[in-house]
């Protein structure tokens, strides 16, 4: 080594894009830095948390950054009502009040900020949830991208429901309420105007109708989850590792629409991975699969339920497989971060 | 999954794998050139359901992998640079160079964008004037058309804050170097349909004649590659040595030469150090001297670069498909996607990638 090449220095980490996208590495700052920081327990990170002392009641938050903020069928305003609506509906809950906070960047239109609030309110009163309480900051310009929402709710639960990303058990059927990766591609595609915007549109809706559908089956239904950021892979694989289950779905049996399966073959990304807003897994007990789909397929939101696989009674454990459509078995990975656009 | 069924029907693929294991008398052992169909192989599993003793060989076609170190260092010296808008394809943006990667830098600060084709780099380019764009063009064959209409469309406009940094290689160069190698142990070739289609095969069939090994023209869905290494064995079996097209709905014989000729305006034929093989004689693509303006290498004096390969990192045996991922001692430890030592373990065409994300363990590969 010589003077003009000196050891690489590796300098001080720092936050990237990929820790935010919801797969392994938003899993190691969480686990690493937040959690530790606020005492946070350790045990499953649910989609919703139960609100202690107050048995039956649930409470969420989220924060919606998408750009841009008006995608074909949606925005970020009913985003950020759907958001919040479902991460209280994958815990059995019905929602009962949200809370909206706004950060807008200086300089936004307000005939935008008009539309998306306007968007936000229908949503709300759509899905019978009442706004009750809120907040407006205004920031300079370039401190935030034009918009950020973020909503926190409340929820009651329905009595027979106990959801749980770590009730998942040996037998159980893995269902899907609908086809996936519509809301990533079609966020990245008018993002970026790669010409799928036509052929697309976001699977954003609320879900709590769909979870009060399968109130009846009670503790038949043992895990709830949408698989937003990190698509059905994260979700899938979370599950696999609070439940320390061998999930197995079928590739043949999983609904990827065709203009999202050419949007991810040009962009070199997984259906799996992709981000959804509309669709959620739930783990049954076997006996109840066919009652849950036959719910689910009752409102508009589950018509094309599916069932995809099945939690292995022998498999090894914390894992979820594929089976290929050629017949071979692979391992679906917990995403890493960020997927990137491949090459040609 | 539900779609391009007439390409992934799990009924014909068995079909066509029963077929392959009535054909196959030997452990015959194939190479598929290109990283998306190493991609394809290893997610579907198709290398582990093969006849016993067959075997595929995992080559050195995935444009992320190969691309040089100095050409990385050089590129993340020009992003640093302020003033400089840099852009690239996404699966770039992870490759580690000697000290960092792009991602790093422009999470410290460097304006480093993705772009789904060069035109949106020269788009960038005529939207600020006060800027300096440059794109990373690296790639095979298929890349270079559009990277030269960029060329083209940015010299028409006269934009003088565009360049390119250029580092394309070709896929036939390899190949007789492969081939060259006493140790290798090809004994036919899928070729990249995606290539193909855009030169034609006319250039593999003095290969084929030369060397006596069967090309098949291949695409990328499960059934074309089960085709594709059907119609190799079919040949071995019979000792014939032809460039046959398995591809035929996206190629032809003579490709496409309008993007040929796009090719040769811009580019010109060089020696090209690939990134884990070394120098090959002619098997790279560069700047001809009409356009050396765009030249992002010439623009930039980025002082000298001390590219420094991680020791552990044996991708150049992984990329001549003379060692398997799982044979590196770093893979899946010290070396993830989230921490790679290597470029092949970057782009999802990367063999190490590609092994990793089907979750492959040392035991539990058959390739
Ligand atoms: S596993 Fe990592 S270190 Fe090993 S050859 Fe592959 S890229 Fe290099």
């Amino acid at each position: 080594m010589n003077i003009q090449c000196p050891t690489p220095a590796h300098e001080e980490e720092v936050v990237l894009l990929g820790h935010g996208a919801g797969g392994r590495l938003t899993g190691e700052l969480l686990d690493q830095l937040v959690l530790p920081a606020v005492g946070g327990g350790t045990g499953p990170l649910e989609d919703a948390a139960l609100l202690p002392g107050h048995p039956g009641l649930v409470m969420s938050t989220d924060s919606f950054v998408v750009s841009p903020l008006f995608f074909p069928g949606g925005d970020i305003g009913s985003l950020a009502v759907h958001g919040t609506v479902n991460d209280l509906a994958m815990r059995g809950a019905w929602p009962l009040a949200l809370s909206v906070s706004l950060i807008v960047e200086e300089g936004l239109p307000l005939a935008e900020l008009r539309a998306v609030m306007e968007s936000l309110g229908k949503a709300a009163q759509d899905a019978g949830v009442p706004v009750i309480t809120g907040d407006t900051k205004v920031v300079g310009r370039g401190a935030a991208d034009r918009l950020f929402i973020n909503t926190t709710g409340v929820g009651q639960r329905h009595e027979l429901l106990a959801p749980s990303a770590a009730s998942a058990r040996p037998g159980d059927a893995v269902l899907l309420s609908g086809p996936i990766g519509l809301h990533g591609t079609t966020v990245l595609s008018t993002r970026e105007n790669l010409g799928f915007e036509g052929d697309i549109a976001s699977d954003s809706r609320p879900l709590h109708r769909l979870v009060r559908a399968l109130a009846p089956l009670g503790d038949a239904v043992h895990v709830l989850r949408d698989p937003t950021r990190g698509g059905l892979a994260a979700a899938l694989n979370e599950i696999a590792r609070d439940s320390s289950a061998a999930v197995e779905i079928e590739e043949s049996a999983v609904p990827v629409p065709e203009a999202v399966a050419s949007a991810c073959d040009l962009l070199g990304l997984d259906p799996l991975v992709v981000a959804n807003e509309g669709c959620l897994v739930a783990f049954v007990d076997a006996d109840a699969a066919e009652d849950a789909l036959t719910a689910m397929r009752s409102l508009p939101e589950g018509a094309q339920a599916v069932r995809i696989g099945e939690v292995l009674r022998e498999g090894q454990r914390e894992r979820v497989t594929l089976r290929t459509l050629v017949g071979a078995r692979r391992i679906v990975e917990m995403p890493l971060g960020e997927q990137l656009p491949r090459i040609c | 999954m539900k779609y391009l069924d007439e390409y992934r029907d799990p009924v014909l693929a068995r079909r066509l794998l029963d077929e392959l294991r009535r054909t196959a008398t030997r452990p015959w052992r194939i190479m598929e050139v290109c990283g998306g169909q190493t991609h394809t192989l290893v997610r579907q599993g198709i290398d582990e359901l093969l006849p016993a003793g067959m075997r595929m060989i995992h080559g050195p076609g995935c444009p992320v992998c190969v691309t040089p170190l100095e050409t990385l260092d050089r590129a993340m010296a020009v992003a640093a640079r302020p003033g400089v808008l840099f852009t690239s394809f996404g699966d770039m943006l992870r490759v580690p160079g000697t000290d960092t990667d792009l991602l790093s830098l422009r999470a410290r600060g460097a304006d480093v964008r993705v772009v789904y084709a060069p035109m949106d780099a020269v788009r960038l380019a005529a939207e600020h004037p006060d800027r300096e764009v440059v794109f990373l063009a690296v790639g095979f064959e298929t890349t270079a058309p559009a990277n030269a209409m960029a060329v083209l469309h940015a010299a028409r406009l006269g934009l003088a804050n565009f360049s390119m940094l250029v580092s394309h290689v070709l896929v036939p160069p390899a190949m007789t170097a492969l081939l060259d190698d006493p140790d290798c142990e090809v004994e036919a070739f899928l070729a990249a349909g995606h290539v193909c289609a855009v030169m034609g095969w006319h250039e593999y069939e003095p290969i084929a004649a030369r060397y006596h090994v069967p090309i098949v023209v291949t695409g990328f869905e499960p059934l074309d590659l089960l085709e594709g290494i059907l119609m190799a064995v079919r040949q071995l079996e019979s000792g014939r040595y032809e460039v046959e097209n398995q591809y035929v709905r996206a190629v032809r014989r003579a490709g496409n030469t309008v993007a040929q000729d796009a090719v040769r305006r811009v580019f010109r034929v060089t020696d090209r150090a690939w990134r884990g093989i070394g120098e090959l004689p002619d098997s790279g693509l560069e700047l001809a001297p009409d356009y050396q303006e765009f030249d992002a290498a010439r623009r930039f004096d980025v002082g000298g670069l001390c590219p420094v390969e991680d020791p552990e990192c044996i991708a150049g045996s992984i990329l001549t498909g003379a060692r398997l991922p799982t044979d590196c001692a770093a893979y899946g430890t010290r070396c993830t996607p989230r921490h790679p030592l290597g470029a092949p373990m970057v782009s999802s065409e990367g063999t190490c990638a590609a092994f990793h994300a089907a979750g492959r363990t040392p035991t539990r590969s058959t390739a």
